[in-house]
Protein backbone atom coordinates (compact mmCIF):
# COMPACT_ATOMS: atom_id res chain seq x y z
CA UNK A 1 0.00 0.00 0.00
CA UNK A 2 1.75 3.18 -1.08
CA UNK A 3 2.31 6.18 1.17
CA UNK A 4 1.63 9.29 -0.86
CA UNK A 5 3.07 12.70 -0.07
CA UNK A 6 -0.17 14.69 0.22
CA UNK A 7 0.64 18.15 1.57
CA UNK A 8 2.77 20.20 3.94
CA UNK A 9 1.83 20.34 7.61
CA UNK A 10 1.48 24.08 7.24
CA UNK A 11 -1.11 23.71 4.47
CA UNK A 12 -3.82 22.96 7.03
CA UNK A 13 -4.62 25.28 9.92
CA UNK A 14 -5.13 23.68 13.30
CA UNK A 15 -8.73 22.51 13.75
CA UNK A 16 -9.34 22.57 10.02
CA UNK A 17 -9.27 20.36 6.96
CA UNK A 18 -8.40 20.48 3.28
CA UNK A 19 -9.50 18.57 0.24
CA UNK A 20 -6.87 16.37 -1.38
CA UNK A 21 -7.48 14.65 -4.70
CA UNK A 22 -5.38 11.70 -5.73
CA UNK A 23 -5.69 9.12 -8.50
CA UNK A 24 -9.24 10.07 -9.33
CA UNK A 25 -10.36 9.94 -5.71
CA UNK A 26 -11.07 12.72 -3.28
CA UNK A 27 -9.94 12.75 0.35
CA UNK A 28 -10.13 15.05 3.35
CA UNK A 29 -7.03 15.65 5.48
CA UNK A 30 -7.48 17.05 8.98
CA UNK A 31 -5.25 18.90 11.40
CA UNK A 32 -6.65 18.27 14.87
CA UNK A 33 -6.51 20.79 17.74
CA UNK A 34 -3.86 18.53 19.35
CA UNK A 35 -1.62 18.94 16.31
CA UNK A 36 -2.28 15.47 14.88
CA UNK A 37 -3.16 14.70 11.26
CA UNK A 38 -5.88 12.37 9.97
CA UNK A 39 -7.37 11.44 6.60
CA UNK A 40 -10.79 10.26 5.52
CA UNK A 41 -12.75 9.84 2.32
CA UNK A 42 -13.53 13.30 1.01
CA UNK A 43 -17.26 12.90 0.41
CA UNK A 44 -19.99 12.74 3.00
CA UNK A 45 -21.67 9.32 3.16
CA UNK A 46 -25.10 10.93 3.21
CA UNK A 47 -25.25 12.67 -0.15
CA UNK A 48 -21.69 12.77 -1.46
CA UNK A 49 -20.96 16.37 -0.59
CA UNK A 50 -17.33 17.47 -0.25
CA UNK A 51 -16.47 17.68 3.44
CA UNK A 52 -13.73 20.24 2.79
CA UNK A 53 -16.27 23.07 3.07
CA UNK A 54 -17.38 21.79 6.46
CA UNK A 55 -16.39 22.70 9.97
CA UNK A 56 -13.90 20.95 12.24
CA UNK A 57 -14.87 21.15 15.91
CA UNK A 58 -12.52 19.23 18.18
CA UNK A 59 -12.48 15.69 16.81
CA UNK A 60 -15.61 16.12 14.73
CA UNK A 61 -16.13 17.27 11.20
CA UNK A 62 -19.53 18.68 10.29
CA UNK A 63 -20.80 18.30 6.74
CA UNK A 64 -21.68 21.59 5.07
CA UNK A 65 -24.92 20.31 3.53
CA UNK A 66 -27.10 18.94 6.35
CA UNK A 67 -24.84 19.29 9.38
CA UNK A 68 -24.21 15.55 9.75
CA UNK A 69 -21.10 14.88 11.86
CA UNK A 70 -18.30 12.32 11.84
CA UNK A 71 -15.45 11.62 14.23
CA UNK A 72 -12.68 12.03 11.68
CA UNK A 73 -10.25 9.93 13.75
CA UNK A 74 -12.39 6.80 13.40
CA UNK A 75 -14.80 7.81 10.64
CA UNK A 76 -17.73 7.07 12.95
CA UNK A 77 -21.04 8.73 12.00
CA UNK A 78 -21.97 10.82 15.03
CA UNK A 79 -25.00 12.88 14.10
CA UNK A 80 -27.98 12.46 11.78
CA UNK A 81 -28.55 12.59 8.89
CA UNK A 82 -25.32 10.65 8.44
CA UNK A 83 -25.73 6.97 9.31
CA UNK A 84 -22.88 5.33 7.38
CA UNK A 85 -19.34 5.66 8.71
CA UNK A 86 -16.66 7.46 6.74
CA UNK A 87 -13.67 5.53 5.46
CA UNK A 88 -10.40 6.51 7.15
CA UNK A 89 -6.81 6.23 5.89
CA UNK A 90 -3.52 5.97 7.81
CA UNK A 91 -1.49 9.15 8.00
CA UNK A 92 2.13 9.80 8.97
CA UNK A 93 4.11 12.99 9.24
CA UNK A 94 7.74 13.10 8.14
CA UNK A 95 9.45 16.42 8.60
CA UNK A 96 6.98 18.99 7.44
CA UNK A 97 5.19 16.66 5.03
CA UNK A 98 1.95 14.72 5.54
CA UNK A 99 1.74 11.26 3.95
CA UNK A 100 -1.46 9.30 3.41
CA UNK A 101 -1.56 5.58 2.84
CA UNK A 102 -4.16 5.19 0.13
CA UNK A 103 -5.61 1.78 -0.41
CA UNK B 1 -48.51 25.36 -19.04
CA UNK B 2 -47.28 22.34 -17.14
CA UNK B 3 -49.18 20.70 -14.30
CA UNK B 4 -47.10 20.04 -11.23
CA UNK B 5 -47.42 16.79 -9.34
CA UNK B 6 -46.05 17.19 -5.82
CA UNK B 7 -46.38 13.54 -4.87
CA UNK B 8 -43.04 12.02 -3.83
CA UNK B 9 -43.96 9.06 -6.03
CA UNK B 10 -45.28 11.03 -9.03
CA UNK B 11 -43.95 11.75 -12.53
CA UNK B 12 -42.31 15.04 -11.51
CA UNK B 13 -40.35 13.25 -8.79
CA UNK B 14 -39.14 10.76 -11.39
CA UNK B 15 -38.35 13.47 -13.90
CA UNK B 16 -36.31 15.47 -11.37
CA UNK B 17 -34.08 12.43 -10.83
CA UNK B 18 -33.84 11.40 -14.47
CA UNK B 19 -33.04 14.90 -15.71
CA UNK B 20 -30.10 15.20 -13.32
CA UNK B 21 -31.70 18.02 -11.34
CA UNK B 22 -31.39 16.20 -8.02
CA UNK B 23 -27.70 15.52 -8.62
CA UNK B 24 -26.78 19.01 -9.77
CA UNK B 25 -24.55 21.27 -7.71
CA UNK B 26 -26.09 24.38 -6.12
CA UNK B 27 -24.70 27.82 -6.67
CA UNK B 28 -22.65 29.30 -3.82
CA UNK B 29 -21.25 32.76 -3.39
CA UNK B 30 -17.47 32.62 -2.92
CA UNK B 31 -16.48 33.33 0.67
CA UNK B 32 -12.84 33.07 1.81
CA UNK B 33 -12.33 30.02 4.01
CA UNK B 34 -11.11 32.01 7.01
CA UNK B 35 -14.16 34.28 6.92
CA UNK B 36 -16.48 31.31 6.55
CA UNK B 37 -14.82 29.46 9.42
CA UNK B 38 -15.37 32.47 11.60
CA UNK B 39 -19.03 32.68 10.55
CA UNK B 40 -19.60 28.97 11.13
CA UNK B 41 -18.08 29.03 14.63
CA UNK B 42 -20.48 27.72 17.27
CA UNK B 43 -21.30 29.31 20.58
CA UNK B 44 -23.77 28.50 23.37
CA UNK B 45 -24.10 32.00 24.72
CA UNK B 46 -26.57 33.66 22.27
CA UNK B 47 -28.91 30.67 22.22
CA UNK B 48 -28.83 30.24 26.02
CA UNK B 49 -29.74 33.91 26.41
CA UNK B 50 -32.54 33.63 23.84
CA UNK B 51 -33.82 30.36 25.28
CA UNK B 52 -34.04 31.79 28.80
CA UNK B 53 -35.98 34.77 27.45
CA UNK B 54 -38.13 32.44 25.34
CA UNK B 55 -39.16 29.86 27.93
CA UNK B 56 -39.21 32.50 30.69
CA UNK B 57 -41.70 34.59 28.67
CA UNK B 58 -43.83 31.54 27.95
CA UNK B 59 -44.06 30.60 31.63
CA UNK B 60 -44.86 34.17 32.61
CA UNK B 61 -47.50 34.68 29.91
CA UNK B 62 -49.19 31.32 30.49
CA UNK B 63 -49.09 31.96 34.26
CA UNK B 64 -50.88 35.29 33.84
CA UNK B 65 -53.30 33.74 31.35
CA UNK B 66 -54.17 30.99 33.82
CA UNK B 67 -54.46 33.48 36.71
CA UNK B 68 -56.87 35.67 34.74
CA UNK B 69 -58.84 32.78 33.25
CA UNK B 70 -61.70 32.86 32.24
CA UNK B 71 -61.73 36.66 32.14
CA UNK B 72 -61.40 38.33 28.75
CA UNK B 73 -58.39 40.13 30.20
CA UNK B 74 -56.47 36.90 29.75
CA UNK B 75 -56.80 37.10 25.93
CA UNK B 76 -53.76 39.28 25.17
CA UNK B 77 -51.59 37.01 27.29
CA UNK B 78 -52.82 33.92 25.48
CA UNK B 79 -52.22 35.60 22.12
CA UNK B 80 -48.63 36.40 23.03
CA UNK B 81 -48.10 32.95 24.58
CA UNK B 82 -49.63 31.38 21.47
CA UNK B 83 -47.13 33.04 19.14
CA UNK B 84 -44.23 31.80 21.24
CA UNK B 85 -45.74 28.31 21.39
CA UNK B 86 -47.15 27.97 17.87
CA UNK B 87 -44.64 30.06 15.89
CA UNK B 88 -41.33 30.53 17.72
CA UNK B 89 -41.26 26.73 18.18
CA UNK B 90 -40.96 26.45 14.39
CA UNK B 91 -37.69 28.37 14.28
CA UNK B 92 -36.33 26.57 17.39
CA UNK B 93 -37.21 23.26 15.78
CA UNK B 94 -35.45 24.42 12.66
CA UNK B 95 -32.22 25.77 14.13
CA UNK B 96 -31.80 23.02 16.69
CA UNK B 97 -32.60 20.44 14.02
CA UNK B 98 -29.63 21.75 12.09
CA UNK B 99 -27.63 21.53 15.31
CA UNK B 100 -26.28 25.03 14.87
CA UNK B 101 -28.17 27.02 17.53
CA UNK B 102 -26.04 25.84 20.47
CA UNK B 103 -22.49 24.63 20.50
CA UNK B 104 -23.35 21.89 23.01
CA UNK B 105 -25.16 19.02 21.25
CA UNK B 106 -27.50 18.05 24.12
CA UNK B 107 -28.81 21.61 24.32
CA UNK B 108 -29.76 21.48 20.64
CA UNK B 109 -31.40 18.09 21.21
CA UNK B 110 -33.47 19.16 24.23
CA UNK B 111 -34.80 22.32 22.57
CA UNK B 112 -35.40 20.37 19.34
CA UNK B 113 -37.52 17.76 21.11
CA UNK B 114 -39.61 20.36 22.97
CA UNK B 115 -40.04 22.47 19.83
CA UNK B 116 -41.05 19.43 17.74
CA UNK B 117 -43.75 18.66 20.26
CA UNK B 118 -45.08 22.21 20.28
CA UNK B 119 -45.06 22.61 16.49
CA UNK B 120 -46.65 19.14 16.10
CA UNK B 121 -43.95 17.44 14.10
CA UNK B 122 -42.54 14.04 14.74
CA UNK B 123 -38.92 14.85 15.66
CA UNK B 124 -37.67 11.66 14.04
CA UNK B 125 -39.28 12.20 10.63
CA UNK B 126 -39.11 15.94 10.13
CA UNK B 127 -35.34 16.00 10.59
CA UNK B 128 -35.13 13.92 7.41
CA UNK B 129 -37.71 15.82 5.44
CA UNK B 130 -35.79 18.96 6.23
CA UNK B 131 -32.56 17.41 4.96
CA UNK B 132 -34.39 16.75 1.69
CA UNK B 133 -35.71 20.32 1.70
CA UNK B 134 -32.09 21.50 1.78
CA UNK B 135 -30.78 19.11 -0.87
CA UNK B 136 -33.65 19.64 -3.24
CA UNK B 137 -35.21 22.95 -2.28
CA UNK B 138 -38.44 23.48 -4.19
CA UNK B 139 -37.90 20.60 -6.60
CA UNK B 140 -41.41 19.52 -7.49
CA UNK B 141 -42.05 15.95 -6.31
CA UNK B 142 -38.84 15.83 -4.25
CA UNK B 143 -39.06 18.53 -1.59
CA UNK B 144 -41.55 17.44 1.07
CA UNK B 145 -41.68 20.94 2.63
CA UNK B 146 -43.11 23.06 -0.18
CA UNK B 147 -45.38 25.59 1.52
CA UNK B 148 -47.00 26.99 -1.62
CA UNK B 149 -47.77 24.31 -4.15
CA UNK B 150 -48.86 25.46 -7.59
CA UNK B 151 -51.50 26.25 -8.49
CA UNK B 152 -51.82 27.74 -5.01
CA UNK B 153 -55.01 27.06 -3.07
CA UNK B 154 -55.43 30.43 -1.45
CA UNK B 155 -58.18 29.26 0.93
CA UNK B 156 -55.85 26.58 2.26
CA UNK B 157 -53.04 29.09 2.76
CA UNK B 158 -55.39 31.28 4.76
CA UNK B 159 -56.72 28.36 6.86
CA UNK B 160 -53.16 27.53 7.79
CA UNK B 161 -52.67 30.91 9.39
CA UNK B 162 -54.68 29.21 12.16
CA UNK B 163 -52.78 25.94 11.82
CA UNK B 164 -56.00 24.20 10.81
CA UNK B 165 -54.71 22.08 7.95
CA UNK B 166 -51.43 21.32 9.71
CA UNK B 167 -53.27 20.03 12.77
CA UNK B 168 -55.75 18.07 10.66
CA UNK B 169 -52.80 16.44 8.86
CA UNK B 170 -50.86 15.92 12.09
CA UNK B 171 -53.44 14.00 14.10
CA UNK B 172 -53.87 10.93 11.87
CA UNK B 173 -50.15 10.93 11.03
CA UNK B 174 -48.94 10.91 14.62
CA UNK B 175 -51.50 8.25 15.53
CA UNK B 176 -50.35 6.16 12.61
CA UNK B 177 -46.69 6.71 13.55
CA UNK B 178 -47.50 5.62 17.12
CA UNK B 179 -49.22 2.47 15.92
CA UNK B 180 -47.06 1.37 12.99
CA UNK B 181 -44.07 3.72 12.54
CA UNK B 182 -43.48 5.93 9.48
CA UNK B 183 -46.03 6.22 6.67
CA UNK B 184 -45.07 4.88 3.21
CA UNK B 185 -44.23 8.43 2.08
CA UNK B 186 -42.05 9.05 5.16
CA UNK B 187 -40.24 5.81 4.42
CA UNK B 188 -38.92 7.39 1.20
CA UNK B 189 -36.75 9.79 3.16
CA UNK B 190 -36.37 8.33 6.67
CA UNK B 191 -33.69 5.63 6.77
CA UNK B 192 -34.80 2.22 7.99
CA UNK B 193 -32.57 2.42 11.05
CA UNK B 194 -34.64 5.37 12.33
CA UNK B 195 -38.11 3.89 12.00
CA UNK B 196 -38.19 2.75 15.63
CA UNK B 197 -37.44 6.30 16.78
CA UNK B 198 -40.34 7.61 14.69
CA UNK B 199 -42.70 5.30 16.56
CA UNK B 200 -41.27 6.00 20.03
CA UNK B 201 -41.46 9.78 19.58
CA UNK B 202 -45.05 9.47 18.35
CA UNK B 203 -46.03 7.43 21.41
CA UNK B 204 -44.61 10.15 23.68
CA UNK B 205 -46.48 12.92 21.83
CA UNK B 206 -49.76 11.01 21.76
CA UNK B 207 -49.44 10.25 25.49
CA UNK B 208 -48.98 13.93 26.38
CA UNK B 209 -51.99 14.95 24.31
CA UNK B 210 -54.08 12.15 25.81
CA UNK B 211 -53.15 13.30 29.33
CA UNK B 212 -53.97 16.93 28.47
CA UNK B 213 -57.33 16.02 26.93
CA UNK B 214 -58.03 13.79 29.94
CA UNK B 215 -57.29 16.70 32.27
CA UNK B 216 -59.54 19.01 30.24
CA UNK B 217 -62.40 16.49 30.34
CA UNK B 218 -61.80 15.77 34.03
CA UNK B 219 -61.85 19.43 35.01
CA UNK B 220 -64.58 20.35 32.53
CA UNK B 221 -62.41 23.19 31.18
CA UNK B 222 -60.45 23.84 28.01
CA UNK B 223 -57.77 25.59 30.07
CA UNK B 224 -55.29 22.65 29.84
CA UNK B 225 -55.66 22.79 26.06
CA UNK B 226 -55.08 26.54 26.06
CA UNK B 227 -51.63 25.72 27.46
CA UNK B 228 -50.88 22.57 25.42
CA UNK B 229 -52.16 21.92 21.90
CA UNK B 230 -54.46 24.82 20.98
CA UNK B 231 -51.70 27.47 20.88
CA UNK B 232 -50.39 25.56 17.85
CA UNK B 233 -53.50 26.97 16.17
CA UNK B 234 -54.17 30.34 17.73
CA UNK B 235 -50.47 31.24 17.64
CA UNK B 236 -49.53 29.78 14.26
CA UNK B 237 -50.03 32.92 12.19
CA UNK B 238 -46.54 34.34 12.64
CA UNK B 239 -44.66 31.27 11.47
CA UNK B 240 -47.04 30.86 8.54
CA UNK B 241 -46.56 34.51 7.60
CA UNK B 242 -42.78 34.26 7.69
CA UNK B 243 -42.76 30.75 6.25
CA UNK B 244 -44.69 31.78 3.14
CA UNK B 245 -42.14 34.47 2.48
CA UNK B 246 -39.26 32.00 2.42
CA UNK B 247 -39.95 30.76 -1.09
CA UNK B 248 -43.46 31.92 -2.03
CA UNK B 249 -43.91 33.17 -5.60
CA UNK B 250 -40.30 32.41 -6.53
CA UNK B 251 -38.89 29.89 -9.00
CA UNK B 252 -39.04 26.13 -8.51
CA UNK B 253 -36.78 23.44 -9.97
CA UNK B 254 -33.70 25.67 -9.96
CA UNK B 255 -30.33 25.18 -8.31
CA UNK B 256 -29.60 28.71 -7.20
CA UNK B 257 -31.04 29.78 -3.86
CA UNK B 258 -30.98 33.38 -5.02
CA UNK B 259 -33.80 32.42 -7.40
CA UNK B 260 -35.96 30.37 -5.07
CA UNK B 261 -35.49 31.93 -1.61
CA UNK B 262 -36.21 35.33 -0.16
CA UNK B 263 -34.33 37.44 2.38
CA UNK B 264 -36.50 40.00 4.17
CA UNK B 265 -35.48 42.64 6.68
CA UNK B 266 -37.76 42.35 9.71
CA UNK B 267 -38.51 44.07 12.98
CA UNK B 268 -36.58 42.80 16.03
CA UNK B 269 -39.58 41.01 17.60
CA UNK B 270 -40.24 39.01 14.44
CA UNK B 271 -36.54 38.27 14.19
CA UNK B 272 -36.55 36.91 17.75
CA UNK B 273 -39.60 34.75 17.02
CA UNK B 274 -38.11 33.64 13.70
CA UNK B 275 -34.54 33.34 14.98
CA UNK B 276 -33.10 35.29 12.05
CA UNK B 277 -34.44 32.93 9.39
CA UNK B 278 -35.47 36.08 7.53
CA UNK B 279 -31.93 35.74 6.10
CA UNK B 280 -33.24 32.85 4.12
CA UNK B 281 -31.06 32.91 1.02
CA UNK B 282 -28.04 33.06 3.29
CA UNK B 283 -29.31 30.16 5.41
CA UNK B 284 -29.93 27.94 2.41
CA UNK B 285 -26.64 28.74 0.79
CA UNK B 286 -24.68 28.13 4.01
CA UNK B 287 -26.69 26.00 6.45
CA UNK B 288 -23.62 25.67 8.68
CA UNK B 289 -23.81 29.28 9.77
CA UNK B 290 -25.72 29.63 13.07
CA UNK B 291 -28.72 31.94 13.27
CA UNK B 292 -26.84 34.54 15.31
CA UNK B 293 -24.17 34.92 12.59
CA UNK B 294 -26.60 35.30 9.68
CA UNK B 295 -26.67 39.11 9.79
CA UNK B 296 -22.86 39.08 9.49
CA UNK B 297 -23.04 36.56 6.65
CA UNK B 298 -25.54 38.80 4.90
CA UNK B 299 -23.05 41.67 5.01
CA UNK B 300 -20.33 39.45 3.53
CA UNK B 301 -22.35 38.14 0.56
CA UNK B 302 -25.02 40.77 -0.10
CA UNK B 303 -23.15 42.03 -3.18
CA UNK B 304 -24.00 38.70 -4.81
CA UNK B 305 -27.67 38.48 -3.76
CA UNK B 306 -30.86 40.11 -4.94
CA UNK B 307 -31.62 43.10 -2.69
CA UNK B 308 -33.63 41.93 0.34
CA UNK B 309 -37.21 43.05 0.84
CA UNK B 310 -37.26 45.91 3.29
CA UNK B 311 -40.13 44.72 5.46
CA UNK B 312 -42.66 41.93 5.89
CA UNK B 313 -45.33 44.16 4.33
CA UNK B 314 -43.17 44.96 1.32
CA UNK B 315 -42.34 41.28 0.83
CA UNK B 316 -46.05 40.39 0.92
CA UNK B 317 -46.76 43.10 -1.62
CA UNK B 318 -44.25 41.37 -3.89
CA UNK B 319 -45.32 37.80 -3.17
CA UNK B 320 -49.10 37.89 -2.91
CA UNK B 321 -49.87 39.09 -6.46
CA UNK B 322 -47.50 36.41 -7.81
CA UNK B 323 -49.29 33.72 -5.81
CA UNK B 324 -52.61 34.95 -7.16
CA UNK B 325 -51.27 34.84 -10.73
CA UNK B 326 -50.01 31.31 -10.15
CA UNK B 327 -53.61 30.27 -9.53
CA UNK B 328 -54.25 30.82 -13.24
CA UNK B 329 -50.73 30.21 -14.54
CA UNK B 330 -48.70 27.85 -12.44
CA UNK B 331 -45.52 28.50 -14.44
CA UNK B 332 -45.51 32.12 -13.33
CA UNK B 333 -42.82 33.16 -10.86
CA UNK B 334 -40.99 36.27 -9.66
CA UNK B 335 -37.55 36.65 -11.06
CA UNK B 336 -35.50 38.77 -8.71
CA UNK B 337 -32.92 41.12 -10.17
CA UNK B 338 -29.32 40.81 -9.09
CA UNK B 339 -27.10 43.82 -8.38
CA UNK B 340 -24.37 44.56 -10.96
CA UNK B 341 -21.78 43.21 -8.49
CA UNK B 342 -23.38 39.74 -8.49
CA UNK B 343 -22.47 36.70 -10.55
CA UNK B 344 -25.30 36.29 -13.08
CA UNK B 345 -27.79 33.46 -12.85
CA UNK B 346 -26.68 30.52 -14.96
CA UNK B 347 -29.70 30.26 -17.20
CA UNK B 348 -28.56 26.91 -18.55
CA UNK B 349 -28.56 25.54 -14.99
CA UNK B 350 -32.22 26.28 -14.61
CA UNK B 351 -33.80 24.32 -17.39
CA UNK B 352 -33.20 20.77 -16.41
CA UNK B 353 -36.86 19.96 -16.33
CA UNK B 354 -38.33 20.72 -19.74
CA UNK B 355 -41.30 23.00 -19.69
CA UNK B 356 -41.10 23.66 -15.98
CA UNK B 357 -39.76 27.15 -15.94
CA UNK B 358 -39.89 28.92 -19.29
CA UNK B 359 -38.20 32.31 -19.00
CA UNK B 360 -41.33 33.92 -20.43
CA UNK B 361 -43.15 33.00 -17.22
CA UNK B 362 -40.97 35.30 -15.17
CA UNK B 363 -42.00 38.80 -14.22
S1 LIG C 1 -24.58 15.44 2.61
FE1 LIG C 1 -23.51 15.39 4.44
S2 LIG C 1 -25.00 15.47 5.95
FE2 LIG C 1 -26.12 15.38 4.11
Amino acid sequence: MPWIDACATTDIDEEDLIRWDHAGKTFAIYHSPDGEFFATAGLCTHENVHLCDGLVMGNLVECPKHNGQFDYRTGEAMRAPVCVNLRTFPVKVEGDRVFVEVA
Amino acid sequence: MSNRDYSLFGPDAKRAVESGLTAAEWYHTEVPRKVMKDLMARSDQPAIRDTIIYYGSMILLAGIGIALWPSLWSIPFWLAYGVLYGSASDSRWHECGHGTAFKTPWMNDVVYQIASFMIMRNPATWRWSHARHHSETYFVGRDPEIAVMRPPEVAKLILNFFGILDVIAFVPRILRNAISGPTPEERTYVPHSEWGKVQRAAIVHVSIYAATIGLAVGTGSILPLMVIGLPRMYGAWHHVMTGLLQHGGLADNVIDHRLNSRTVHMNPISRFIYWNMNYHVEHHMFPMVPYHALPRLHEVIKHDLPPPNRSIAEAFREMWPAIKRQVMNQDHFIRRDLPPTAKPYREDFHHYVPGMMPPSAAE
